[in-house]
């Protein structure tokens, strides 16, 4: 119990800030609150990592993608399968920014990406269906110029570049030029460079075009393998129907239309899978 | 802010690796202005007579001229490879890689334009190291006061280069603009002579001339070899990299994409 000199004193020798404390925690909390707002626009993460919702897109009077929706779950690996020509570049050119449809919602990790494009596509890695590398630089380089172009520091970006590395099993190929690499090496490479930042959903443009059975079946259970492992959310494009497997996550997109979105096994194994898709896109030819 | 400074440095340093890797392109940077200088210039010496013009106080031989002009040649072409390399990039993807991290779009522009004028400047100068071994000096200040003009001109031609770039949808068309954009810009100039002789033949085209981007790029660089401050010819290189850069930000725009025919880029 204080008595009335004591409280005076204590008044006196405190700092006069002090009772205006708790405000001040109330409103740094607020701010902080506020900018986490800001970030991420959600203060708990949503159930898709990626949510496309009516997606149109034309390229003059051709319509490429029409009025296309589908989600993908966190933590989940999707398959976008379609013909040549379906419109997957093109979805993946929207979903990547690279082309702006103005009639549609793409959300990535609940950012949307029209509003605010870079803190969303900060959520993303990318591997394009062309090598992205720089041929003449080495491995280590090349990750380390992308690292960079994320903003993260030389310290950072080494730790991340050597995990990623050891991710995908090229760390005895850091100093080799990208030139050198056989096309199998490359994707690894451009998967590796995809991870670096941390990525919520890693979008795939038919990453496997153009490598050998053996390296594909590679390449595909690599990916599978980072996403049932380290939760990461995958969108792979492709067209060969043997490589999505029964637990995926499938959407099949045909002359820009959604014509399934649903679990893979439900069209049925690799070849009554195979005919059904087959018989689906022959139908809406 | 400091991402965006990690981001410039990583642009700048890939260009010059780029730059160094290509021996060829060094070697063919080198050699083109020295052909005009070696070559050129000692043909044609005795056949243009030159009046003293500033920035000159007395008469000057005609390869220490062309001298400037072969600089801003120097830049003119690699303004030009640089946007060929945009071109080629696009076309392989790498273009893709920059345009969709997460900073942007104009600071990647513009780091790009600041790689490519970090190149142009080494070239200049190994250029001029060159002409001065073969005996063509300039004012030693004026070896120093040219950087920042060159920096300016530097950009300047680097945002002509991406402005074409961004129009140009595959690398075989890049060969009409060479000829016609690179070819009249340098000829069209004061590179190779004096504005007030083109008067002699054509008042058009010394109009054209000395409205020619490339002109004043050249003649800001010539003052200020010889210490002085062409401010007329740096507003306008200024006013000129502003109009380009702008035509290039609205060319690699994405919401143009769907205005446009054909396939994702």
């Amino acid at each position: 119990m204080l008595n009335g000199r004591s409280k005076a004193l204590r008044y006196i020798s405190w700092p006069f800030h002090r009772p205006l404390l708790p405000c001040v925690r109330v409103l740094k909390l607020r701010q902080g609150r506020f900018i986490k707002l800001l970030k991420t626009g959600n203060s708990s993460p949503p159930a898709e990592a990626l949510k496309v919702e009516k997606l149109h897109y034309a390229y003059g009077k051709h319509t490429a993608l029409d009025s296309i929706s589908l989600a993908v779950p966190q933590g989940a690996f999707c398959a976008l399968l379609g013909l040549n020509g379906a419109g997957k570049s093109t979805l993946f050119a929207v979903l990547s920014g690279l082309l702006v449809s103005s009639e549609a919602g793409v959300f990535v990790n609940g950012i949307d990406l029209r509003a605010k494009p870079r803190l969303a596509l900060g959520q993303m890695g990318i591997v394009f269906q062309e090598t992205t590398l720089d041929l003449d630089l080495s491995v280590r380089r090349n990750l380390q110029y992308f690292a960079a172009l994320q903003g993260m520091s030389s310290k950072t970006a080494a730790i991340a570049i050597d995990r990623a590395m050891d991710r995908l099993e090229i760390r005895d190929r850091a100093s080799d030029r990208a030139r050198d690499l056989n096309g199998g090496h490359r994707r690894r490479v451009e998967i590796a460079r995809a991870l670096l930042h941390n990525p919520k959903i890693v979008l795939l443009d038919e990453p496997t075009v153009g490598l050998d059975p053996a390296s594909r079946a590679a390449i595909t259970d690599h990916v599978h393998a980072l996403c049932a492992e380290e939760g990461i959310s995958v969108l792979w494009a492709t067209h060969l129907v043997d490589e999505v497997w029964p637990e995926d996550n499938l959407v099949i997109l045909h002359q820009g239309k959604v014509l399934y979105d649903g679990l893979a096994k439900t069209l049925g194994n690799d070849g009554s899978m195979s005919e059904t898709f087959l018989d689906m896109t022959a139908a809406t030819a | 802010m400091k991402a965006g400074m990690i981001a410039l440095h990583a642009i700048i340093l890939r260009e010059a690796l780029r730059f160094l890797h290509q021996r060829g392109r060094f070697i063919s940077a080198l050699v083109r202005p020295l052909v005009w200088l070696l070559v050129f210039a000692a043909g044609f010496r005795s056949v243009l007579g030159l009046s003293i013009i500033p920035p000159y106080e007395t008469y000057i031989t005609y390869e220490a001229y062309i001298v400037p002009g072969l600089c801003g040649m120097v830049q003119l072409f690699n303004g030009m490879q640089s946007s060929l390399s945009l071109v080629y990039d696009r076309e392989m993807g790498s273009m893709r890689l920059l345009l969709t991290s997460p900073l942007p779009r104009w600071w990647l522009l513009m780091c790009k334009l600041m790689g490519s004028t970090v190149v142009s400047i080494f070239q200049v100068y190994a250029f001029l190291g060159i002409a001065a071994a073969t005996g063509i000096f300039m004012p030693l200040e004026g070896y120093f006061l040219v950087l920042p003009i060159m920096v300016v001109s530097g950009m300047m031609l680097g945002a002509l280069g991406l402005a074409l770039s961004s129009t140009i949808k595959q690398l075989e068309n890049f060969a009409g603009v060479m000829n016609f954009v690179i070819f009249p810009a340098f000829f069209l100039s004061s590179a190779l002579y004096p504005l007030w002789k083109l008067t002699e033949s054509s008042r058009l085209l010394f109009y054209i001339a000395s409205t020619n981007p490339f002109t004043q790029a050249v003649e800001a660089i010539r003052f200020a070899l010889y210490g002085q401050l062409n401010l007329v010819a740096l507003g306008w290189c200024i006013f000129s990299f502003c109009l380009f850069i702008g035509i290039a930000l609205i060319g690699y725009d994405p919401a143009r994409g769907s205005k446009r025919k054909g396939g994702p880029p």
